[in-house]
């Protein structure tokens, strides 16, 4: 046996143009970016300040760095996959290899859903609920910065497969018996189960934090029916986070076994059973859905609020339609393999409780329609992707239901109607809340506001291409154009992938205005400079400072209502002659900030690495390596920092301004 | 305009999350995190029932499991989730001597747990019988080796916890924690162990 088990020079495709290219730029890339921060001298300021950092704005920051770039590594996925199949009708073979194509929407799927939508939503939830909980942080901080730590890793990992060896080949569901070593002997899906077990494992961790921190801790006087929706919303999210990840955890591990010792799990002989993988991964599956657009729901609902200048509609029916999506996610996972062979009536069943989430998602369309209706609207970059956005999951949902029928989705499975109806969903939904989340909060993150007219750009630049993207997908999954096609024999479908590649175009030049716009504000961010509520914003994390000093707030907020900031400036109106409020300032105790989490990720990328090449001696120094970690962590003598009294209050002075109340 | 005043008692308002109030929140996030195990553990349940009559022409339980050894181990596994209540009683009136002999005695109780265990797999590996053969044998080692595995994580964990309290001692907040933690996973272990008795001891007898 070798030392360094399967790795060898044949690992790096040298003889491939197009991946070499790509696997040359990042490394470039992250070595450049290394190579400066190193020359600049930012490396101790990134490390005492960003990546030992436990506090939850700074961590929800960092997850969003990384979702955007994994934005960035995906679309050039999907850019492929449409120029592919835009070339490779009847003769023609276009410049993708089948090898090469089945890598990359294995890869485009894994790293949109895992690695830009997940990290996207946590960062965003990271970032904004302890605020509006008005409290001071996440209820196990250093937690949460290993959370990040190991999603970081699968990212790392997955990225690491371009370059050395390659991804798998099974689609971004690996189903077996394609995914097993039979027939996919090689390190892709290796790759794939590694990256998504590890950065599971930090998904979990923040489900269980959130739990534990919107259950727990809250500021004086926020009762349930006091709270957010935004937070309503994410303590669904984490609810599903640890009711459903556990399952993907234990799916994967079965295939690492089946693929590592010889188990029979899901393979053709010994009797096992590929189609119980199916029925595994899809209980974590359809959960995960929500999981992404539940927390962009509450995304909406504030946005469609604040800009508006009411409260919102129904909160009660609101906060009641989110905890039935919540539990109906569980209940509806074989929709998506009627065509498994189950009888008539198991899939009437499953039909049906797929239309009734229909009922309470639009319960929520017409609470945010009847939210605008009557208000003041103020037509910013937040509030047009909110609106792009229930146009778009309209029609989007209206597809999903009719894909809920099974005789309908017996034509339908898995054609380009399928593709175009979740990308409908998704990128409607959960991208389009991301983005008006993005611009909302992103003033309250940095101090000053996102470029108004380059946001205006991006938004169209995204709505019109999706449109011109996806719309000739229905049309083609109904003339029987099956997803995954390398090259494809029937010449008719061609004009409409053409179109469908104009679209991504389309959303090229949106996502490049989008890089302008963050490259523009920053530029003229003395001009874009915003105080403590720049949106005349309604809840708690308008309240601080912008951005918001470590620990939040130097007094906690007393809450009294819904809204609680809105009906604060309320109060602070009906007085005449605004009272001197005197603020008693208390030294705070903070969570010290910690390595673990950067110590633990660099551990677990050395452990995922080593068990993806057969390196066992090194996968061994891996574990060891957590094991101490964890150790080291657990004798550590002191966990808290105390922020003197005289330090706030300097704070609060030099922003009185800002935050007078 | 708000002025602001420093006001320098330690323990007042703004102390929200005093030493009191950790431990609930750190014992209902542990709690949040048992029942994400358990949701592991019945994926591999559902796979198991699944599985539980695939055994491609190779023994099935009623041939493989010994009632004797099993029973003794659950014997084990019960007494020594008895013993961790005696010592969690311990730690709470801060008795050194009946905490380490209690964590001693669940030790080797569960260590013994896990040896029957590790003997009984070899003793069916050695008779062919090993989570190769086939998928009915994959799905009960996963399982049970799951249990089994996180017992050994608990011993350590246990280990771990006793040099802890060598070191810093009972009137250590974290330490209470945390030996409230381990105590609920422990019992957590136990309530797994009586289903996974249930379905793959007794119902692969029966059938």
């Amino acid at each position: 046996m070798s030392l360094l088990g399967k790795l060898d020079w044949s690992a790096i495709p040298f003889d491939q143009p197009i991946i070499m290219g790509a696997s040359g730029g990042m490394v470039l890339g992250i070595g450049g970016v290394l190579a400066w921060v190193t020359l600049k001298g930012y490396v101790p300021y990134l490390w005492r300040e960003w990546i030992t950092s436990v506090d939850h704005k700074r961590i929800g920051v960092m997850y969003i760095i990384l979702a955007l770039l994994m934005l960035l590594r995906g679309f050039a996925d999907a850019i492929m996959m449409r120029s592919q199949q835009a070339l490779a009708a009847g003769g023609a073979h276009g410049y993708l290899p089948p090898e090469h194509f089945d890598q990359v929407f294995s890869a485009h799927g894994t790293i949109m859903i895992f690695f830009m939508a997940m990290p996207f939503v946590i960062g965003m939830m990271n970032f904004v609920v302890p605020l509006q909980l008005g409290v001071r942080d996440m209820a196990f901080p250093t937690l949460n910065s290993v959370a990040l730590g190991l999603t970081a890793s699968g990212i790392l990992l997955t990225n690491i497969s371009l370059a050395v060896g390659e991804f798998s080949k099974a689609g971004w569901v690996a189903y077996p018996p394609l995914s097993e070593l039979q027939f996919s002997p090689g390190v892709g899906v290796d790759y794939y189960l590694w990256a998504l077990q590890i950065s599971g494992v930090g998904t979990l961790m923040t489900g269980i934090n959130f739990v534990a921190t919107i259950l727990k801790t809250r500021a004086p006087g926020m009762t349930y029916m006091r709270m957010p929706v935004f937070c309503w919303t994410s303590l669904a999210a984490n609810l599903l986070i640890v009711a459903a990840f556990p399952v993907l955890t234990a799916t994967m591990a079965m295939l690492l076994l089946d693929r590592y010792l010889g188990f029979h799990f899901f393979t053709i002989d010994g009797q096992g059973n590929p189609m119980m993988y199916v029925n595994l991964f899809w209980v974590w599956g359809h959960p995960e859905v929500y999981i992404l657009v539940l927390p962009a729901f509450g995304i909406f609902s504030e946005v469609v609020s604040t800009f508006s200048g009411k409260p919102l509609f129904g909160y009660r029916s609101m906060v009641a339609a989110t905890m039935v999506i919540c539990v109906l996610s569980f209940v509806v996972w074989l929709h998506h393999f009627f065509t498994m062979g189950a009888s008539a009536n198991v899939n009437g069943f499953f039909g049906v409780m797929t239309m009734i989430i229909a009922v309470p998602t639009g319960v929520k369309v017409f609470n945010w329609l009847f939210t605008m209706y009557g208000g003041r609207l103020r037509f910013t970059v937040p509030i047009l992707w909110s609106i792009g956005f229930m146009v778009t999951f309209v029609i989007g949902g209206m597809t999903g239901v009719l894909m809920a029928v099974p005789p309908a989705d017996f034509s339908l499975h898995n054609s380009l109607f399928l593709i175009a109806h979740f990308h409908n969903v998704i990128i409607g939904g959960t991208v389009f809340g991301l983005m008006a989340g993005y611009n909302y909060w992103f003033p309250k993150a940095f101090g000053f506001k996102l470029d108004e007219g380059w946001g205006r750009v991006s938004f169209w630049c995204w709505l019109i291409g999706f449109y011109i993207a996806f719309m000739p997908l229905y049309a083609l999954g109904l003339m029987g154009m099956t997803r995954r096609m390398q090259h494809y024999d029937v010449t008719s479908w061609q004009p409409w992938l053409v179109v469908a590649a104009i679209g991504v175009v389309v959303i090229l030049v949106g996502i490049v205005s989008q890089v302008i716009q963050l490259v523009v504000s920053i530029r003229d961010r003395e001009k874009l400079r915003v105080t403590a509520d720049p949106w005349n914003g309604r809840t708690l994390e308008w309240a601080t400072a912008s951005p918001p000093p470590p620990w939040n707030f130097a007094v906690l907020p007393q809450v009294t209502d819904i809204d609680a900031f809105w009906k604060e400036k309320q109060d602070r109106r009906g007085q005449q002659t605004p009272v001197s409020k005197e603020k008693k300032i208390q030294s705070i105790e903070m969570p010290k900030s910690s390595p673990t989490g950067f110590v633990t990720a660099f551990f677990a990328v050395i452990f995922g690495f080593a068990m993806i090449w057969h390196i066992w001696w090194v996968a061994a120094v891996g574990v060891i390596g957590i094991f101490l970690v964890i150790l080291v962590f657990a004798f550590r003598a002191d966990e808290e920092i105390e922020v003197p009294a005289e330090q706030i209050a300097r704070f609060e002075l030099a922003n009185a301004a800002e935050t007078a109340r | 305009m708000s002025t602001v005043t420093v006001d320098d008692h330690l323990y007042g308002e703004a102390h929200e999350l005093a030493v009191d109030e950790k431990r609930v929140v750190v014992g209902y996030g542990f709690w949040i995190f048992l029942l994400s195990d358990i949701v592991m553990f019945s994926a591999f349940f559902a796979a198991y029932a699944v599985l539980a009559h695939a055994t491609a022409g190779g023994p099935d339980g009623m041939q493989l499991f010994s009632q004797r050894s099993v029973a003794i181990e659950t014997v084990c596994l019960l007494a020594s989730s008895y013993t961790c209540g005696l010592m969690q009683l311990a730690v709470t009136s801060r008795r050194y001597a009946v905490t380490y002999l209690m964590a001693f005695m669940t030790f080797v109780l569960g260590a013994c747990f896990l040896t029957l265990e590790l003997r009984e797999f070899s003793s069916m590996i050695a008779l062919g019988a090993g989570p190769q053969r086939s998928a009915f044998l994959s799905s009960f080692f996963t399982l049970v080796g799951c249990h089994g595995l996180h017992v050994a994580a608990g011993l350590i964990w246990l280990a771990v916890m006793m040099a802890q309290v060598l070191i810093k001692g009972l009137y250590d907040a974290t330490v209470e924690r945390r030996l409230l933690c381990f105590s609920l996973f422990w019992h957590a272990l136990d309530i797994v162990w009586v289903w996974l008795f249930t379905v793959v001891y007794l119902m692969g007898v029966l059938s």
